[in-house]
């Protein structure tokens, strides 16, 4: 494979070093377990959190004998992801064994795919704000099994082996070397963690270890040849992701400002102490005997196949973010808040649809979002349903209520529930809108403070002081922009 | 009363759907024959007594309901490679030591479907590595023929030496077998039996423990070519739990078998005249196309240029999957353990003691080929090289022929521990020279008894098919078998 270069250097993004300035290259294999209910090639259950060993087949187990049968739905998943990472779709892809030995890999060898993967070269867009828009290659992804979990810290002399997971279905997706920062490649992960759960072909909780990343950093002079790389394994959050690549980057800086080259290695890091350690050396690294799997079939599919899938594709954060901005005029910044989960953005579709968007999208993001992130609340668990916030948003557009009021209103929706336009009648909380009413207590204050009507004529920015009064003679329920209106024509303001 | 043992399969099932006789008494009479011979003959590694009597007894009570399958009743012996729910299955060797797994593998449920009782487990080669059943851990079996006037002991062919043994000796009416490069008609050649590989794909690999995935093939070994018919029809079918098993259905077999050769074109391929191959073969491999022709066939010279480069790319494509397909056999999961000092330590003190030097050497052999620098010059270079040979036979068929006539092997059974042999691998591996082809090209071959050498040992012609055309071999080889004439059962000396 030829590394192309695909960036300019950005000044921003580069390291001072005691010998001038460093540039990081980043590429990603991100392992996403796909989202079925059985393993790659066994019918176990996928389940997360059962008793160690109880969704083990005997091909999971590997008894003699047992043979792998790929399951159809996991290489749905795959081909959807790769459509919705604007990929190639391989026809014919090959399944291959990685062979060595471990004690949780109990055939001794890895299912997974090596020179012919299911899906070649994609691409991500990632929103980097004042700095525009950049595209990241996908390199390919690959449908492989996973492996089972050695648990070493049950007994003084032996570990144990649990297999739930083995042979459950990941795709490895693997970038080209295009990000050239720990915040890029923070946003990568959170991109493709949010594309895969549109797509609902992975769950992406990373702490769970449904997505985790090895990350590859190396560190060059801006725009010079790339450097030796050292491979970060399993990177289980975002956060570390970003720490272990600032760390890692430094750590090889400090080594080249000094005099030294970076080996080639596997290293892994630590959270507790934000360092990384070295797993093993480019020597170490084993021999995989990569070969095709006798046991298997190249894994075949026709145009019809994947038209189907595209077909029933769901709408993606990108195609969702421009979609909101040209239909509910929202800014670009607010569309990329809610597309940023799908389930936000389904939520503010309910509120916004018929409605104002802006107003929508400032009630979502503002009020809710803000609500819900105060109590740790999940939008799809939000006592406030999107019916009710869009009859709070109702009731502001016809001018039924003040935006004051309405934050009372969603208080009150929020703890007690409700209709939101019921409350309001049941409640009084509806404005005055009645300009006899208004009028009636306006003549009121004028007759009742003299000295402030006199003084109002110098200096109109007393105005506010007689709203201030309508507002209170009337528990604030009043139509501001009425008071407004009746209060200047009668103070002769205009 | 007749000695049961010594009918014919077809015999025997049809004597007992008739109620002549009962599958207990059968049952009864293999089972004493076994025990009177096995000390001698070392076929069955494990003898089911029971299961068998109570298998031949439910057998019987369908039998009294008017019920049964087409082997109903039938007791046979199954090659130690298949596994059989709560049975000895150790691929006779020593790391499987203690193995009954929990499941039962396709074909013998086919087998147990259609009414068959099981005798025991049957002797082997060690995971079927060998061609004189000396490798196999529970000691080598004896051929059931013995030269005229001697009492050497000698080989009967392996790997599945234990099933031709058995079925040569009387020890079962029928066995099942596999083939990986001749284990099927190089023993059945040597005992004067009817032994056929079937297509790849035709008889699941579900449940048999694995050489070489990709030339594996389960097949009977039986007394007369209708034997053979009779229990691969019963073995095999499609399974969807094999992704490599045909979907195809399976042709009445035993319909074929009287079906004649008139009209048919037998080819002979030139490349199958070795240098130094005994005179006897030769004039036997004559003797048969004259017997085809005598009834209708017509002869005809072919080529299959690439013959002399089977058994090299074989040795290496079946070591590389056999070194694959063994590591799951690593002390950690079930077996033979051999604990040390941490887990590289287990691993390599359990497979140092569990497997036997053939094993051993054919790991290292694969394990060698698939190595990263020496892939492309042998594995890849194997793998264009098996293309070619299936395109000889794909090129000889196109050009009209029906079948091609071969010898079966380069001689007739040889001794045990035979020094030369045993001094030098390659002349042990030569053995399969003519059978190797047939697996490369994944194609169906036939072993029929057909003469006897000077020293009144049988010996076999090969017959190889068009795939899926098992049919034509049986007719073939009915002809072959009638016009041979002879009597292919031992003088019993045990």
């Amino acid at each position: 494979m030829s590394i192309v270069d695909t960036r300019t250097p950005n000044p921003k993004y580069f390291i001072a070093g005691a010998t001038g300035d460093w540039e990081m290259v980043i590429g990603m294999e991100v392992h996403a377990q796909v989202t079925s209910e059985a393993k790659l090639f066994s019918g176990s259950s996928t389940e997360f959190g059962r008793p160690p060993n109880s969704n083990v087949s005997f091909v999971d187990a590997a008894m003699p004998g047992m043979l792998p049968v790929i399951n159809d739905e996991c290489v749905r998943q795959a081909v959807r992801t790769g459509l919705g990472l604007k990929a190639k779709i391989n026809k014919r892809s090959v399944f291959d064994r990685k062979n060595y030995f471990y004690p949780d890999l109990p055939q001794g060898y890895q299912i997974s795919q090596y020179k012919d993967p299911i899906v070649g070269e994609g691409k991500v867009l990632l929103d980097l704000g004042e700095d525009g828009e950049v595209e990241i290659g996908i390199e390919r992804l690959h449908l492989e099994q996973d492996a089972g979990k050695s648990i070493h810290d049950q007994h003084p002399n032996m570990s144990f082996v649990d297999l739930n997971r083995s042979g459950v279905a990941l795709m490895e997706i693997v970038s080209k070397p295009d990000l050239r920062s720990s915040d890029e490649a923070k946003a990568y992960l959170s991109k493709l963690r949010t594309i895969l759960r549109y797509l609902g072909t992975c769950d992406g909780n990373m702490e769970q270890g449904s997505m985790r990343a090895d990350i590859n950093v190396s560190v060059r002079r801006p725009g010079g040849e790339f450097g030796t790389r050292c491979e970060i394994k399993n990177v289980n959050s975002v956060r570390f992701a970003g720490q272990a690549i600032e760390y890692e980057a430094r750590r090889q800086i400090d080594i080249l400002e000094d005099g030294g080259v970076i080996d080639q290695e596997t290293r892994l890091f630590d959270p507790k102490s934000g360092q990384t350690r070295s797993m093993r050396s480019k020597e170490e690294a084993h021999d995989y005997r990569y070969f095709p799997d006798p046991d298997l079939l190249p894994l075949e599919f026709d145009d019809a196949f994947i038209d189907e899938l595209a077909a029933h594709l769901p709408e993606l954060p990108d195609e969702k973010s421009a979609r909101f901005i040209e239909s509910y005029g929202i800014s670009h910044y607010d569309a990329s808040v809610l597309v940023a989960d799908r389930d936000s953005a389904d939520f503010f579709e309910s509120v916004a649809k018929g409605r104002d968007g802006k107003l929508a999208a400032n009630w979502v993001i503002n009020e809710l979002f803000g609500r819900l992130n105060k109590d740790g609340t999940a939008v799809t668990d939000s006592p406030v349903s999107a019916d009710q916030l869009g009859g709070i948003v109702d009731l502001i557009s016809k001018g039924e209520i003040s935006g004051k009021i309405a934050k009372d209103l969603f208080e009150i929706v929020w703890s007690e529930g409700g209709d939101p336009a019921k409350l309001v009648e049941e409640r009084g909380m509806k404005q005055v809108s009645d300009t006899g009413a208004i009028e009636k207590i306006v003549d009121e204050i004028i007759a009742g403070n003299p000295d402030q009507v006199e003084k109002v004529k110098d200096k109109p920015g007393l105005l506010g002081w007689f709203v201030g009064q309508v507002m209170k003679q009337t528990g604030g329920k009043a139509n501001p922009q009425a008071v407004n209106e009746i209060l200047k024509a009668k103070l002769g303001l205009e | 009363m007749t000695d049961l043992t010594r009918l014919s399969l077809k015999d025997l099932r049809d004597g007992i759907a008739r109620k002549d006789f009962t599958s207990l008494e059968a049952t009864d009479a293999y089972v004493g024959a076994i025990e009177a011979a096995n000390d001698k003959l070392n076929a069955y590694v494990a003898v089911t007594a029971d299961q068998a009597r109570a298998m031949a007894k439910a057998s019987d009570e369908r039998i009294a309901k008017g019920e049964g399958g087409a082997l109903e009743g039938v007791p046979l012996g199954i090659k130690d490679l298949f596994a059989t729910k709560g049975v000895h299955t150790q691929a006779a060797s020593h790391i499987l030591d203690g193995f009954k797994p929990e499941y039962e593998s396709t074909v013998t449920a086919n087998l147990w479907g259609d009414g068959a009782v099981m005798l025991g487990k049957l002797n082997m080669d060690e995971f079927a590595m060998g061609s004189s059943n000396e490798t196999s851990y529970y000691g080598p079996v004896v051929n059931p023929w013995r030269g005229a006037g001697g009492n050497k002991d000698l080989v009967p062919g392996g790997s599945s030496g234990g099933s031709a043994a058995a079925v040569s000796a009387w020890l079962c009416a029928g066995a099942t077998a596999t083939d990986t490069g001749g284990s099927i008609r190089q023993p059945a050649a040597f005992t004067g039996t009817v032994g056929i590989k079937p297509t790849y794909g035709r008889c699941s690999r579900w449940g048999i423990v694995a050489f070489a995935s990709s030339l594996d093939q389960a097949g009977p070994i039986a007394r007369t070519v209708e034997d053979s018919a009779i229990l691969l029809q019963s073995m095999a079918g499609f399974d969807p739990k094999d992704s490599t098993s045909a979907e195809l259905a399976v042709p009445d077999f035993a319909a074929a078998v009287e079906r004649g050769v008139k009209g048919l074109t037998i080819g002979v391929p030139k490349e199958y005249r070795m240098d130094g191959m005994p005179e006897e073969i030769e004039t036997l491999w004559h003797q048969g196309l004259e017997w085809l022709k005598a009834e209708g066939a017509t002869v005809k010279d072919i080529s299959l240029p690439h013959t002399k480069y089977a058994l090299p790319a074989y040795y290496i494509v079946a070591p590389a999957e056999a070194s694959s397909n063994l590591a799951r056999y690593d002390g950690v999961k079930y077996g033979l353990r051999v604990s040390g000092k941490d887990i590289t330590d287990l691993y390599e003190l359990t497979r140092a003691e569990g497997f036997g030097r053939e094993v051993k050497r054919r790991v290292m052999i694969g394990t060698y080929v698939l190595s990263a620098g020496y892939y492309d010059a042998y594995y890849v270079r194997a793998q264009k090289v098996r293309t070619l040979i299936k395109k000889d036979f794909e090129d000889a068929f196109a050009g009209g022929v029906d079948a091609i006539l071969t010898p079966a092997t380069p001689s007739a059974a040889f001794g045990i521990a035979d020094q030369d042999l045993h001094a030098d691998p390659v002349k042990m591996y030569l053995n399969d020279i003519f059978t190797v082809t047939v697996n490369m090209a994944g194609l169906p071959g036939i072993a029929v008894p057909a003469g006897k050498d000077g020293q009144g040992l049988p010996l076999g012609l090969q017959l190889i098919g068009k795939p899926f055309d098992e049919e034509t071999l049986f007719a073939a080889g009915r002809v072959i078998e009638k016009s041979a004439g002879q009597d292919f059962t031992p003088e019993k000396w045990w």
